[in-house]
């Protein structure tokens, strides 16, 4: 066993301090060539981690990186690097550690280049930029360790296939490599394991008690539909005041703004509250962060934002707004409470609707049951191994058999064929094209047998384009004459504002007063509704196991563990209409508001919904029932258009769904937006700088135009093929489709009524509708044109 | 269905396309083609985009000959990306565009990104004048009857952002017409500057639809 340096074990010893078992059994297990802990949060996990380096460092270490420490936030690092120096410092190791990530200055960048601390903490982006110069074996010559923390978190994207083939190259580049990975509780730690590495050991801590959660209690019934949790918000203060520190999630920004706005104005204690999300401003956001970490705030409104695991102050109570939609995010976040490994973490779910209580109902049951969700991780996407190729390319030249035999290594890739892996390399030297254009101007040429930029100014570019991220474009807010940015509105939302609308940012209401060079000018307008609130953030699918128990629930013929208000609401729609349940499909059509409606309750998750949208629409667009457009919850998809469905066995026949899918997977919007996050993570297209977009002219054309010149001229092209797997994997969900009909077989129940119906109505709320272009489109597109022309007496 | 424009005395076929037909003179005006611009990005080290924009762009204006049955072409500018472009294009496109040539009377007419002569034939001219029209690539602010392209006009109705058209009573403004080409919004202050209050955006796509041009 490696044991702790003298002068940190007394240092330990003079705070009291005792190690964990699953901290001793990480410094037990020092010289395994990988381990993964899975410890709940406030286990000392991050420490754990640590333990082995700061042992193998001891207190006057030769210069040199040792261990590299990626995280997959930001924040993350800088908490961290504090945290760490703690007890380096108290305990006088001679021991350095820094961070790098895209927030480190230029300067320090470059010294840390030419002069290594011992520790470095990083994130997946800024190491694909170290790796990529000529540097890089110079930098890493002496690598020990890698430590990845939040590992579940990285493994889920596209991120961690970066980061595994990173952490390869490092193995290349120093055989000796060890790797340690840190999880919080996941459903499946074999799985996490061999992405880790394929000989990875795994250590699990004691979970410590199970959680204090239940279903917060108020006096008003949850809204008919909607989100937000509003209505709770004289319940929620209670709480507060009542608990040293409370963390309030939501699961998107525009709730989140929305909740923070009102529980201002209700809070006539002024107790000091704060908010904390992704589309704010970093200068706002650290101010909250710094606030939080001197215990200066009783609570704190967020988002996924602060799902991971940055220890800031006392938390004692997470109250999670809207329902969870996923049980295993709902366990971490729940962890987020009571620090203290051995108390239980106390949480409330706040439904933010009726249909939400069912769902945080199943939620609750899925807890106190241990059952956690999660899918199967696909194999590692081949956007990102183009990509990797690419940067592998700046680093120097490189072998392709040697390279491939090195990303085989990384687990997600174990299966990648050499032909497979070759078909990314010729993408990456010639575009893969059919047409063999670009003979003279390849990106990457073989010389000598080795591969390399044909243009090494090229390498510029390819830097600035690393990392899988794909930011949706954003413009900042600013008020009016002042120059502090408010925070960022996607673009086509901005796009959606006309001067006099009001919307919320920041916890205040503005109005907005135009564009000026590609920020969004307001000003403040008080004490009025916003007219527009909704800017997405992200979604969430509700996942299998969530949608399953909520069907079971429907079965019941009384819902006595259900507040009565939506025990009510269900029977009332079970008189009206009837309840879905799992051995049909029920469809509800209805006219509401000028417009034919219809309900799919297919309970297939948001993904397998949305499809069935795309597939839906397109029937009934050859069925000439003209729909305008769609919008998918995890529980349904409600269709609109002109004209009603009255025979619905055609448009679900599954041969026909199956048959048609290439065909109209392909001109559809979210094979669009697919293709464009495969382009600029393969390296196709660039990703819109700031800057560029500036001069007005678009020098960039939409990648759309690329998508369907592709498809005409070169439909078996690797990046199309790519966004199809991805698409069919991710977005499109066709499989839980088939399994939902398969599940129902002919049983396809049509309700016409007369009106919305209670299960309906939440649908109407929804963000993320989807325009259906086709004929009734261009009526009303025609008719608008009218209607403006006529407005400015031109007609 | 085209959007017929009446403009100096003159009835102008706005196309969907992006080309305008002047059926009085039986002459097509297309601006912006932009031909070979992946052939130039590849060149300079940049990214490999589908090398398949000119036999698009190609096709297009194929089909809106076809269509015409115009005898006169006038393309109004930046018709190769670069001038190396122009020497670089492939040897199908160069006997397609040959083929589309023969018989017609075609000017080229330079723009800031074809700044000199091309080796393909036509007329090379930095303007035309046929009455009463101008044709040139960049607009002239004091110039009346004019009939230009270069700014990649485009404006957004009903949600959906497409290439237009930008009339007034002195000039007319083409989008491009090139399959990879970009726009710039036709409420952005060089347009609005440029354009007399009343413009009208007349926007591309199977419906030709004119809408008061978006300031």
């Amino acid at each position: 066993m490696t044991s702790l340096p003298p002068a940190l074990a007394d240092w330990f010893a003079a705070k009291g301090w005792t190690l964990h078992p699953h901290q001793l059994d990480m410094l037990a297990k020092a010289h395994d060539p990988a381990t993964l802990l899975i410890a709940p949060t406030g286990g000392g996990k991050t420490l754990a981690g640590f333990l082995p380096t700061l042992a193998e460092l001891g207190p006057n270490p030769p210069p040199g990186l040792h261990t590299l420490y990626v995280s997959p936030l930001k924040a993350l690092t800088a908490d961290i690097r504090r945290n760490l120096g703690t007890p380096i410092e108290g305990a006088g190791l001679k021991i350095r550690v820094e961070d790098r990530t895209g927030d480190t200055s230029y300067t320090q960048r470059r010294r840390q280049r030419a002069d290594p601390p011992h520790i470095l903490l990083t994130t997946p982006e800024s190491l694909a930029l170290l790796l990529s110069y000529e540097d890089a074996p110079r930098i890493f010559a002496g690598l020990q360790r890698v430590i990845v923390d939040e590992i579940h978190a990285l493994a889920e994207s596209k991120r961690g296939d970066q980061l595994v083939l990173q952490i390869a190259r490092l193995q290349s580049l120093n055989p000796t490599l060890r790797r340690i990975g840190l999880s919080a509780t996941v459903e499946n730690p074999p799985a996490l394991a061999r992405f880790l590495s394929p000989q990875t050991t795994i250590l699990e801590a004691d979970p410590g008690p199970d959680p204090d959660i239940s279903m917060l209690e108020t006096d008003a019934p949850p809204p008919w539909s909607g989100g937000g949790g509003r209505y709770a918000i004289p319940a929620i203060l209670n709480e507060i005041t009542r608990h040293n520190t409370t963390l309030i999630f939501h699961n998107t920004r525009a709730q989140a703004e929305l909740f923070f706005h009102d529980l201002w104005l209700q809070n006539t204690e002024d107790l000091p509250i704060g908010i904390h999300h992704g589309s704010l401003s970093r200068e706002q956001r650290e101010r909250v962060e710094q606030a939080m970490t001197a215990g200066a705030l009783r609570a704190v409104v967020c988002t996924g934002s602060l799902d991971l695991g940055i220890d800031w102050g006392d938390v004692d109570l997470v109250i999670q707004v809207g329902a969870p939609k996923n049980v295993k995010r709902l366990v971490q976040r729940i962890g987020r409470a009571n620090h203290r490994y051995n108390a239980p973490s106390k949480a409330l779910l706040v439904p933010a609707n009726r249909f939400e209580v069912v769902e945080c109902q199943a939620a609750l049951d899925a807890v106190r049951a241990h059952t956690l969700d999660g899918e199967p991780r696909g194999p590692g996407s081949r956007d990102v191994l183009c990509q990797h190729i690419l940067a592998t390319a700046c680093a120097g030249p490189f072998d392709a058999g040697q390279l491939y035999a090195e990303v085989i290594t990384a687990g997600p890739y174990a299966h990648l064929t050499r032909a497979e892996f070759d078909a990314c390399l010729d993408f990456t030297a010639t575009g893969g094209y059919a047409l063999k254009a670009y003979d003279r101007w390849q990106r990457l040429k073989q010389t000598g047998g080795k591969w390399h930029l044909r243009d090494p100014r090229a390498a510029a570019l390819i830097r600035q384009n690393l990392g899988t991220i794909i930011d949706i474009e954003t413009l900042k807010v600013r008020l009016r004459g002042h120059g502090a940015p408010l925070g960022e509105v996607e673009e086509s939302f901005a796009a959606t504002l006309t001067p006099g609308d009001t919307f919320l940012i920041g916890g205040q209401i503005v109005r907005y007063e135009g564009l000026r060079e590609m920020t969004v000018e307001v000003s403040r307008t008080p004490g009025r509704d916003p007219k527009v609130a909704v800017f997405n953030g992200t979604k969430f699918a509700t996942s299998t196991l969530l949608t399953d128990r909520i069907l079971q629930i429907f079965q019941a013929d009384t819902w006595p563990d259900l507040p009565a208000h939506t025990a009510w609401w269900l029977a009332k729609q079970r008189e009206v209409s009837r309840l879905p349940d799992p051995a049909s499909l029920l469809l509800e059509s209805f006219p509401h508001d000028g417009r034919e409606h219809l309900v799919v309750y297919g309970f297939a998750g948001r993904n397998a919904q949305q499809t069935l949208g795309l597939l839906v629409t397109k029937q009934m667009e050859s069925q000439g029932l003209a729909p305008l457009g769609f919008v998918a919850t995890d529980y349904a998809t409600l269709i609109w258009g002109l004209d009603p469905v009255t025979d619905p066995a055609p448009l679900f026949d599954l041969a026909t769904l199956r048959d048609g899918l290439d065909h109209w997977l392909s001109g559809n919007a979210v094979m669009k937006r697919t293709f464009r996050n495969t382009a600029i993570i393969a390296g196709l297209i660039e990703r819109s700088h700031q800057g560029r977009r500036k001069t007005g002219r678009q020098a960039t054309f939409s990648s759309d135009i690329l998508y369907d010149t592709l498809r005409k001229y070169d439909p078996d092209h690797l990046l199309l093929q790519i966004t199809r797997e991805e698409a069919l994997r991710g977005l499109i969900d066709f499989s839980r489709i088939e399994a939902m009909l398969a599940r129902v077989g002919d049983n396809i129940v049509l309700k016409r009524l007369a009106r919305v119906t209670p299960l309906a109505a939440p649908l109407f709320f929804e963000p993320g509708r989807i325009p259906v272009h086709g004929e009734a489109r261009d009526r009303l597109a025609t008719a608008q044109a009218q209607a403006l022309m006529e407005a400015a007496g031109l007609a | 269905m085209h959007h017929a424009l009446f403009f100096h005395g003159e009835t102008l076929h706005l196309m969907p396309s992006g080309a305008l037909y002047w059926p009085a003179r039986k002459t097509l005006a297309v601006s912006d083609l932009h031909l070979g611009k992946s052939e130039r990005l590849a060149r300079r080290g940049g990214t490999l985009l589908p090398p398949y924009e000119t036999q698009a762009t190609l096709e297009k204006l194929d089909r809106d000959l076809d269509h015409t049955q115009a005898d006169t072409v006038i393309c109004l500018g930046d018709s190769f990306d670069d001038l190396a472009a122009a020497d670089g294009i492939e040897e199908s496109a160069r006997l397609w565009l040959a083929r589309l040539m023969a018989g017609k009377s075609w000017t080229w007419i330079t723009g800031n990104h074809d700044p000199g002569p091309i080796d393909i034939g036509g007329t090379h001219r930095a303007a035309l004048m046929l009455q009463p029209f101008t044709f040139r690539h960049i607009a002239e602010p004091q110039e009346t009857g004019e009939i230009s392209g270069h700014y990649h006009p485009k404006a957004r109705l009903a949600g959906q952002s497409k290439p237009c058209f930008l009339a007034d009573a002195q000039r007319l403004i083409l989008p491009a017409y090139g399959v990879y080409t970009g726009g710039l919004r036709a409420h952005d202050t060089a347009l609005t500057t440029l354009m007399a209050k009343d413009s009208l955006a007349i926007l591309t796509g199977p419906r030709v639809l004119a809408i008061p041009m978006p300031r």
